[in-house]
Parts: structure tokens; C-alpha cells; sequence
């Protein structure tokens, strides 16, 4: 698989990256160095393999509904780069 | 000061033949001295260390004593330290103090250990150099006979590992996703373990690749990794993925020889163009556990060669969207932007350096509509290949003797072209992580230049017992004694 | 017969489809341990979980994972004893994450169904595809400053049922009657609330137009509708939009809107310029979700009676008409309250006072069910006091408005106010016998053929014994005097 500027730059805005015109050849080339570099798994037959994901683990344990968390707005807001009084701040989103 | 290892050290404080206050001034010195040289600690807290020092030592008065107290480490800065800026090896990061502990630091904090700053670290622990964080290179206290060219720790724990080797610290914290705890180990002359997946709590360390991160100490010695990893590990039910298994008393494993154990050399890992030395240092591992009472058995891990494939497909993809929450707008740096398209895009390009990048667009590009059958699918049921070639060897054998690097550690700018050399340096980690396995690093001899080679030692999953039996055996045997040049108290 | 519209090439039909979120009726989050309370100060309810802080990983809250099985058991649904969480990736404000943890692959609880009572009383069963758990998202508020939004991330990473029907929907109609069996199904089994103006229920619309025998065409979404109501002129204003796009020999693009009341169109949302790719793949930092069949057996042995049961039994146990017990077995506590009222009693008498002068007098108060003036131990006291004549009709209803405005039980305001019934023979012959002595004009009018006029004379003799002669008597008295 092979990229193009605008595969470069479609990748970069669903990453939220800005890219610069400038960066986009280099980047281009570096991605797809190691994406032909991962094509070698093309050789190996999975046919009927079930994926895996984490290691030995078995089913997923469950807690009970009780409130143990929260409460705590000045500790979730201590490190807000921009705030107003009890909320975070963003530029203004039109919808 | 710095002849005692963690273990002795321990013994030491508990006998008061020194203080703690003694062992946290020696150390907090030692960094004051060579921290602007190597680089190791990014943010160091001193006054801090000290306090708990000062605790310790009225612990240690009362003859109460917890498994590490008064004993000074260094903590990766992956993990999250309540009050203390933990920044990742990131620029995005630079302003972040965490209102809460890890769970990891909490259980050191907990057994009486001191903290002597944050090590570093390649950014967002991906790397194995070094050479990516955004507070400089880490410098290896090791260097070549007759070259004083600054060569790399090996990444991403390379601060860590520099700290201990260059006793900066008795013992440090690091973390593994491909190799992250042992290779730099390997290039630093110390050990260090990546223990089982679920072993130690990923809740409080930053995420990189979810299902293949874990937690691990890195120490001088066998013996001192067991300390550390009996007071790191347990079950943690803040973290679905933590395995509710007891913590066995891994210090004492070290104890237990290899008589009747069965050790597998998977074939695969004879890789082409790999150093005779390692090649001879592998042979002469082998040669010392049998001498131990261990029999030798040839084995074959078929998928072996595509596990860097498998890792830098995975990986990525998980990095992606774990990264996703570096967006300025709760903690950490922020760039201005006039919407918040804006905001995002020009605080993630500030903030976030070139690898940690390109792996974000890799994994983004590998999950995208339409790709991801073909790279993430497929390679999740490469990895569960790779897990059963591993499975089904272990029927047989109780651990594995591989070479944990390709090479010895290498020069700052080395390998800097391009990504995937620098990838290849993980060929004999990364299987274990895609598996979940334990495996430890250890120095078993130099290179032609005195340089430090280790080997790895593979084990079924949660029998860290039998990783440290057999590392321990060949620590016992190898006599590893070599030093650094740039070490405190030399 | 079927709902069609008329356009200027021929009749169309609606197809249409609901995803509806529900949110999980619990104490914590699903993922966090912060409360899952509505409202509450900005960003009090929030862990470093909800917040995405560097390092936090989601734990799953038992309850929420229970609610969701009740859920499904409601619909008469598939349980998935396998499952598995799967990430959803994309930048919003409200997303702390960049994405919400949700199910994509392999949900909790699979096909089941939902059976309508039309207005005609015609039923129609609408397929349910799918329920599945994920996160709510936070809250952005864009009309606190002109140039900035503020962030609440209190509702991020509550749960949510996102229920899909099937695209069986063929009328505004049959929307609304869904949506309001649906919540009418969760309020039963306590899973959720409902409150779509609280935003604890919201639905997305899924609308197409075709001609009768055609496949289906393009669809568009018609997102975060807060009520049945704009629910059902919403299906209407986008089947007429896209119909005039198709009439004008255009085509539907397939888009997602909003819904404007104020103009009773939908209009295309801005920020959505094109299609999100989510790149969904299973969240590492949690494992598959595998449920025993005995707890699932368990749950399902401890649900309440549901509507159509409860409308079933109603109908058979106590006589009732099938419209009027689907009238009292709207909400549970209504259900409830009859149930009380009706026992040991006259089941239609008990009926008739509840959806007459009861519910009239709640409407007229502003008064649910719950918070009810009258107990239904009082109202049962009162219809109690007509049965044994103690008092007559007409004196209930002046007892009634009594209870309303006070809480009093019955018997007691009839003493204080003396309004017990006269059955006293004597009495009400004395009073007839004045009533047709002031009257002689129209008794003889009455002899001479005026019968009209006995009502008259009953009234007079009512108005003489303030209301409470016994009817009965009365008009015995009344008749044995005339003749």
C-alpha cells in the first residue's frame, strides 16, 4: 500500500496533525517506507486464525455502582490551560 | 557509598550501618555531578527525596522497615507522580502536574522507597535511543575503548537505565512495549525484567500501546529487579487488564538453581548478519546453565521474523488513539487556534515530535475504512500465531535463552535516517510483548570495544519464578563486573 | 390502511427507523465511579477516568451491564452471553478521549421486537436490530460567551443504551406509538427514565421516501430529537422534503440534519461536512464481556409485569375494555394505584372514577400520579361510602373536590360537613310533601299529563334537603304522592 500527498494529508486531519505543505514529501516518504517494510505480512496464511488481543488474560471483571469517584471539579480543572469558573474553554463551536 | 547494590543497601539501612538520609544525599549528588552529562533525569526532586529520606530513617529508628525503604530510585517518567511534573519525554506534556499516583509509584511509595526525579525517556516511550524526547538526548555512561563519542542508553527507558548504570540511582522504574525495559538494559550493562502482561498496573502510566505495555524495574542486579518487582506488581482493580494473581516472592526464586530445567534456543533468533560476538556470548549462556544442571533443547518460534511487522502495525494503531487525548484542552500545553479544528491541529504539531507522529499516522492510516482487514486484523492473528508458537514450545521447556539485541549500544545519530533500522533494533523483544510472556535482560560479557552485550530470558506467562532462577544462574556464572566510565564513585 | 403521501408523480410511503440513546438509570458511571446524577455543579460529577487524564483506564459498572439485560429481556431480545467493547475515534469537544467507548462488532443484546397499539386499535409489531452499551459525551455550552464554548464533561461517560429499530416504521404515527412503547417499557423495568426533555432519551430519525414495491432509497438522519412529538412531525417535514428533491427530479444525498420546530422543517448540520471515519477497533484496556446464563435467568426472574401482560390481566381479571386498561397501565405507579383502588371493589366503578374525576383533578392540579392529593386508599374509601348509600353521586363529587383540596379522607368530611345521605322515610315525605304543597299549579299540570315535570319536583326536593336525599327514596316518595 502507497500513499499519495492526499492520503498524507487526509491521515493528518483525522489525526488532528497539522502538516505543512512543506513536510508533507518527507512525510509521505517515511510512511511509506514503513508501511512497505510491513507488506512482509502478506506472506503469512491466517486462514481460520481467531485475532488476539491482550496476552492471558480471560473475562472482564465487573464493579459494583456505588459512587467512589468525582467530587473534585478544582483537581479536574488544576491543570486546564484555559478555564472559566468551573469549566473548560475552547473557541466557540458553531453547529 | 555506591558499592552497595538495592539488596545490600537494604540490609545495610535495616542494620543502620548507614542512613537514609546518607544514601539519598550520596545518590542526589551523584545526579548533581552527572546529570548535565547523561541527561538521565529530566526533572529531579531532591528536597523531595530527601523528606522521605528523613521518614525513612524514623521508620528504620522504630525498626519498622517495608521492603524498599530509604532506598532511592529513579522513576520513568511515564508514570503519573501526584505534585510532581511528569511530562512523558514530550513537549505537550511540559506543564503537566498529575493529581494523582500511579499505582506502581503508590506501591514504592508505600514499601518506604524515595524518589529522586524522573528519568528519561524517548518520547511517549516510543523509540530505542533515546534520541526522541523533547528534553534531549539521554548520554550512555558506557563507551567504546579509546572513543569518547556519546553513544545511546537504548530507549524508550534510557534514562532510567543510564541512572542505574551510572548510579544515579539504586534501582529504577521503566516500561516495556517492545523491548522498551530490556534492550536498554542490555546496552546499559544492567538488568531488567518486563514482567507478564497484568502483572504490574498500567493505571497511572501514560498509555502508549495498551496491550503491550507493562511496568518493570531496572536494577543492578538480578536480586535487586526480584526486590523492585515484588513491591511494583499486584493486582490492581483500577485496571480491567490487571491480572488477579498473588505476587510469589521473586527474590527468593533467584535462589533456586536450574537443576532439571529445561531451556529451548529458538532457532529463529539466529538472525543473518547478526555479531559473532552475541552469536559466542549466546553459545557461552547456554554452556553455563548446562554446566548448572539445565538441559539444552532446539527449538523453533516459526512466526518470529514478523513480529516487528505485527508490533508496528498494533502499536501504532493503539498509539493513535490513546494520543488522542493530547488536545490542550484539559491539561498540558496549548497552541492558539481560531476554531478548534484549529486548536487541535496546531497543538498536537507543537506539541508532539516527529516519531510520535509518524507512529500516529501509521496507526491512524492502519485502522482507516478500507485498511483496517488488511494490516490490523491480520496482524492481531499474526500475534496470536506468534503467541501459540510460544504456547506450544513452552509444553516443553520451562524458559527460552535468546540474544536481547542485535548489537551493542550504538552512537547518538546513528541509525537516524531511516525509522525502520531503528525498528530492527527490537527483533528479539518484541515477540515476547506480542505474546504477553516475561523476559528479563541481563550483561553476560563485552563487546570488542568493552562495550556490555546481555542476553534474554523468556518464561511461560506469570512464571517470573522460573525468568528469575535462570537469570540469577547465569548472573552467578557470568560474573559480569564491568563498570562504566561515567559512573559516581569512580 | 396504510399511511401514504400524495405527491404530483404519484403516492409515496415513509420508511423510517429509530436509533434511540437511553440513559442507564444508575449510581456511577459506566466506566467511572463519578455519579451518573443529572445535573449537579459543572464538572462535579467527573473522575480523571471521565476527563481523559493521562494513564486513567475504564472499569465496568455491573449495574449498567444488568440494566442493559433487563433491557433486552424487555424486548423480548437475544442476549449476547459474548461481547466486546470497541473504541469509536473522533475529535469533539465534548470527547475527552477522542473517542467514545462503545460496541460495534458484537453488542449486548441482539434482535428482539416491539409491539404497537395503533389509534384504530390495530397492532403492529417493529423489529428492534441491535441494543448495545457505550459512553455519553460531555456537554459544550455555546451561549455563554461570544467567543468561546464551555466545557461540562458531567454527563461524559454515562451510560447509554442505543436501541435500533428496524426500518419498520412506516407512519408518523408508528413513530410516535414506538417511541412511546419503548419508554413506556423502560420506565417499567427502571433501566431509564425517559425524561426526553431532560435529554435522558433522545432518538435519531432515519427517514426514506418510496413508491409502493420499490427498495429502499436513500435515507438521511435526523439527529438528538427531544421529544415524541417532534419525533412524529419530523418523520412528516423530511418525508415531504424529500419527496419535492425527488418530484423536482433531484436526488436525496444521504446527509444528516436537524430538526427545527420553530419552522417544522430539517435542515443539514454544518459541522458534519463529510462522512467520520471512526476506525472502530476493540478497546485495549478492557476484555471481552461474558455473561453467566444463570445471572442472566436471575435478572430475568426479578422483572416487574410488563405493559402488555399487565393490560392482558387487567382486561381479564378485572373486566376492563382493552382501551381503558391500556390507559392505567401507562405508567407503573398509575398501574399500581388502580390495582389498590380496585381490589375487593367494583372494578369498572373503580375504573370510571380513576380516568374521570381522578385524572381531571391531577391535570387540574398539575399533579402526577406519585404526588397524588388523594391516596387511592381514600378514593377507595369514597367509592366505599356511595356502595352502602352513605352518600349519594352527586354528594361524591362535592366530597371529592374536598379531598383534593384538603387530602382529607373521605368519611371525615362527610361528618364535619354533614353530608350523609337522608334516608329517613319520614323526612323525606315532609320534605316532598312541602315541596308539592308550594307547587300545586304544577302538580296539576303533572296529573294532567305533564310528565316532564317529575324532574322538576325532584329537583325541588333535592335543593329543599341540600343534596342529600336518597334518590332512590326520593323518587319513590315522589311517585307514591303523585299518583
Amino acid at each position: 500500500m502507497s500513499l499519495d500527498p492526499a492520503a498524507v494529508r487526509r491521515i493528518a486531519r483525522l489525526a488532528r496533525l497539522r502538516v505543512d505543505d512543506a513536510q508533507v514529501t518527507q512525510i509521505q516518504g517515511e510512511l511509506n517506507a514503513i508501511l512497505g517494510w510491513i507488506d512482509q505480512l502478506n506472506e503469512v496464511d491466517v486462514t481460520g486464525v481467531e485475532p488476539l488481543t491482550g496476552g492471558a488474560l480471560m473475562a472482564m471483571r465487573m464493579r459494583e455502582d456505588v459512587v467512589t469517584d468525582g467530587a473534585q471539579a478544582e483537581a479536574v480543572l488544576s491543570n486546564a490551560p484555559e478555564r472559566d469558573g468551573p469549566f473548560y474553554t475552547v473557541p466557540k463551536v458553531v453547529e | 557509598m555506591f558499592e552497595y547494590t538495592l539488596a545490600t543497601a537494604r540490609d545495610a539501612l535495616r542494620a543502620r550501618k548507614i542512613s537514609a538520609r546518607e544514601l539519598t544525599t550520596a545518590y542526589s549528588g551523584a545526579i548533581s555531578a552527572l546529570n548535565p552529562e547523561i541527561n538521565a533525569y529530566i526533572t529531579e526532586t531532591p528536597e523531595l527525596a530527601l523528606a522521605q529520606a528523613d521518614a525513612a530513617d524514623a521508620a528504620l529508628a522504630k525498626g519498622e522497615h517495608g521492603a524498599l525503604t530509604g532506598i532511592p530510585l529513579a522513576i520513568k517518567d511515564l508514570f503519573c507522580t501526584k505534585g510532581v511534573r511528569t511530562t512523558a519525554g514530550s513537549k505537550i506534556l511540559s506543564p503537566f502536574i498529575p493529581p494523582y499516583e500511579s499505582t506502581v509509584t503508590a506501591n514504592l511509595l508505600r514499601d518506604g522507597a524515595v524518589f529522586l526525579g524522573k528519568a528519561n525517556l524517548d518520547e511517549f516511550a516510543m523509540g530505542s535511543s533515546n534520541m526522541t524526547s523533547a528534553y534531549g538526548a539521554v548520554t550512555n555512561p558506557w563507551t567504546r575503548h579509546g572513543d569518547n563519542r556519546p553513544l545511546v542508553p537504548g530507549g524508550s527507558s534510557g534514562g532510567s537505565a543510564a541512572a542505574v548504570a551510572a548510579r544515579m540511582a539504586l534501582g529504577a522504574t521503566a516500561t516495556d512495549t517492545g523491548g522498551s525495559i530490556r534492550q536498554p538494559a542490555a546496552f546499559c550493562g544492567i538488568v531488567g525484567i518486563k514482567p507478564t502482561y497484568g502483572r504490574c498496573s498500567r493505571w497511572g502510566v501514560v498509555a502508549f500501546a495498551s496491550s503491550l505495555d507493562q511496568a518493570g524495574p531496572v536494577a543492578r542486579t538480578v536480586e535487586d529487579c526480584a526486590i523492585l518487582l515484588g513491591s511494583m506488581a499486584g493486582f490492581d482493580p483500577k485496571d480491567s487488564t490487571s491480572a488477579d494473581m498473588p505476587v510469589p516472592d521473586f527474590a527468593a526464586a533467584c535462589k533456586r538453581g536450574v537443576k532439571g530445567l529445561r531451556i529451548g534456543v529458538p532457532r529463529e533468533y539466529r538472525m543473518e548478519g547478526m555479531a559473532p560476538e552475541i552469536e559466542a556470548l549466546w553459545q557461552q549462556g547456554l554452556a553455563w546453565l548446562r554446566d548448572a544442571g539445565a538441559t539444552i533443547v532446539d527449538v523453533s518460534l516459526p512466526h518470529t521474523k514478523y513480529g516487528l511487522a505485527t508490533y508496528y502495525i498494533v502499536a501504532p494503531a493503539e498509539a493513535s488513539s490513546n494520543l488522542a487525548r493530547y488536545d490542550g484542552v484539559r491539561y498540558g500545553a496549548r497552541s492558539a487556534g481560531h476554531d478548534l479544528t484549529e486548536l487541535y491541529e496546531n497543538t498536537r504539531a507543537d506539541g508532539f515530535g516527529a516519531e510520535v507522529k509518524r507512529r500516529i499516522m501509521i496507526g491512524t492510516y492502519v485502522l482507516s475504512a478500507g485498511y483496517y482487514d488488511a494490516y490490523y486484523l491480520k496482524a492481531q492473528k499474526v500475534r496470536a500465531l506468534i503467541l501459540k508458537d510460544f504456547t506450544d514450545v513452552f509444553r516443553d521447556v520451562d524458559a527460552l535463552l535468546t540474544p536481547a539485541t542485535p548489537t551493542a549500544a550504538f552512537g547518538q545519530g546513528e541509525k537516524m535516517d531511516d525509522p525502520v533500522t531503528m525498528y530492527l533494533n527490537d527483533v528479539f523483544t518484541v515477540p515476547v510483548n506480542m505474546a504477553g510472556l516475561p523476559g528479563l535482560a541481563l550483561p553476560t560479557g563485552l563487546d570488542a570495544t568493552g562495550l556490555p552485550l546481555g542476553l534474554q530470558v523468556i518464561g511461560r506467562p506469570f512464571d517470573e519464578e522460573t525468568v528469575f532462577a535462570v537469570s540469577a544462574a547465569l548472573e552467578r556464572a557470568a560474573g559480569f563486573t564491568a563498570l562504566p566510565t561515567h559512573r559516581a564513585g569512580a | 390502511m396504510a399511511y401514504t403521501l400524495e405527491g404530483s408523480t404519484g403516492t409515496w410511503e415513509i420508511v423510517c427507523g429509530l436509533e434511540v440513546h437511553a440513559q442507564v438509570i444508575s449510581h456511577s458511571k459506566l466506566f467511572s465511579g463519578a455519579s451518573a446524577e443529572y445535573g449537579g455543579e459543572p464538572n462535579a460529577h467527573v473522575s480523571f477516568v471521565d476527563a481523559a487524564f493521562p494513564g486513567m483506564l475504564p472499569v465496568i459498572n455491573r449495574e449498567c451491564v444488568a440494566q442493559a439485560v433487563r433491557t433486552g429481556l424487555g424486548l423480548d431480545a437475544k442476549i449476547n452471553l459474548w461481547s466486546r467493547f470497541d473504541r469509536k475515534n473522533y475529535f469533539y469537544a465534548d470527547l475527552p478521549q477522542g473517542y467514545q467507548i462503545s460496541q460495534f462488532a458484537h453488542p449486548i443484546v441482539g434482535e428482539g421486537v416491539v409491539e404497537v397499539t395503533l389509534a384504530d386499535g390495530s397492532t403492529k409489531e417493529i423489529g428492534v436490530t441491535r441494543l448495545h452499551l457505550e459512553q455519553d459525551a460531555g456537554k459544550s455550552l455555546h451561549d455563554q460567551d461570544p467567543t468561546k464554548s464551555f466545557i461540562d464533561l458531567n454527563r461524559s461517560g454515562v451510560a447509554l443504551m442505543e436501541i435500533v429499530s428496524e426500518p419498520d416504521i412506516r407512519s408518523p404515527e408508528e413513530a410516535g406509538a414506538y417511541l412511546t412503547k419503548l419508554r413506556q417499557i423502560l420506565r417499567y423495568l427502571g433501566t431509564c427514565d425517559g425524561n426526553m426533555d431532560e435529554g435522558s432519551m433522545r432518538a435519531d430519525v432515519n427517514v426514506s421516501v418510496r413508491k409502493a414495491g420499490e427498495e429502499f432509497r436513500t435515507r438521511c438522519e435526523i439527529k438528538n430529537v427531544n421529544s415524541i412529538r417532534f419525533v412524529m412531525l419530523a418523520v412528516e417535514a423530511e418525508a415531504k422534503r424529500q419527496i419535492m428533491v425527488w418530484e423536482d427530479g433531484g436526488e436525496v444525498t444521504q446527509e444528516t440534519r436537524l430538526f427545527d420546530p420553530t419552522r417544522n422543517e430539517t435542515r443539514s448540520m454544518r459541522s458534519k461536512e463529510d462522512a467520520h471515519d471512526y476506525r472502530y477497533f476493540p478497546d485495549p484496556d478492557l476484555l471481552p464481556l461474558i455473561l453467566d446464563q444463570d445471572w442472566v435467568n436471575g435478572l430475568k426472574a426479578l422483572l416487574p409485569e410488563l405493559p402488555d401482560a399487565k393490560t392482558a390481566r387487567f382486561v381479564a381479571d378485572y373486566g376492563l375494555n382493552a382501551y381503558d386498561a391500556r390507559i392505567l397501565v401507562m405508567e407503573q405507579a398509575t398501574a399500581d394505584f388502580y390495582e389498590t383502588l380496585a381490589r375487593g371493589r367494583d372494578a369498572k366503578l373503580a375504573a370510571n372514577w380513576m380516568m374521570g374525576d381522578f385524572f381531571a383533578a391531577l391535570n387540574r392540579t398539575g399533579r402526577s400520579i406519585e404526588n397524588s392529593p388523594v391516596s387511592a386508599a381514600n378514593l377507595g374509601a369514597l367509592i366505599d361510602l356511595i356502595a352502602d348509600n352513605t352518600i349519594n353521586g352527586r354528594i361524591a363529587k362535592e366530597v371529592f373536590e374536598a379531598m383534593v383540596e384538603t387530602g382529607d379522607a373521605p368519611g371525615a368530611i362527610v361528618e364535619a360537613k354533614g353530608l350523609r345521605q337522608v334516608t329517613d322515610t319520614g323526612a323525606i315525605d315532609t320534605a316532598v310533601d312541602a315541596v308539592l304543597a308550594a307547587n300545586a299549579d304544577k302538580v296539576a299540570q303533572f296529573k294532567g299529563g305533564a310528565e316532564k315535570l317529575f324532574g322538576f319536583f325532584v329537583g325541588q326536593v333535592m335543593k329543599a334537603m341540600a343534596g342529600k336525599g336518597n334518590p332512590a327514596l326520593v323518587n319513590e316518595a315522589l311517585k307514591r304522592k303523585l299518583s
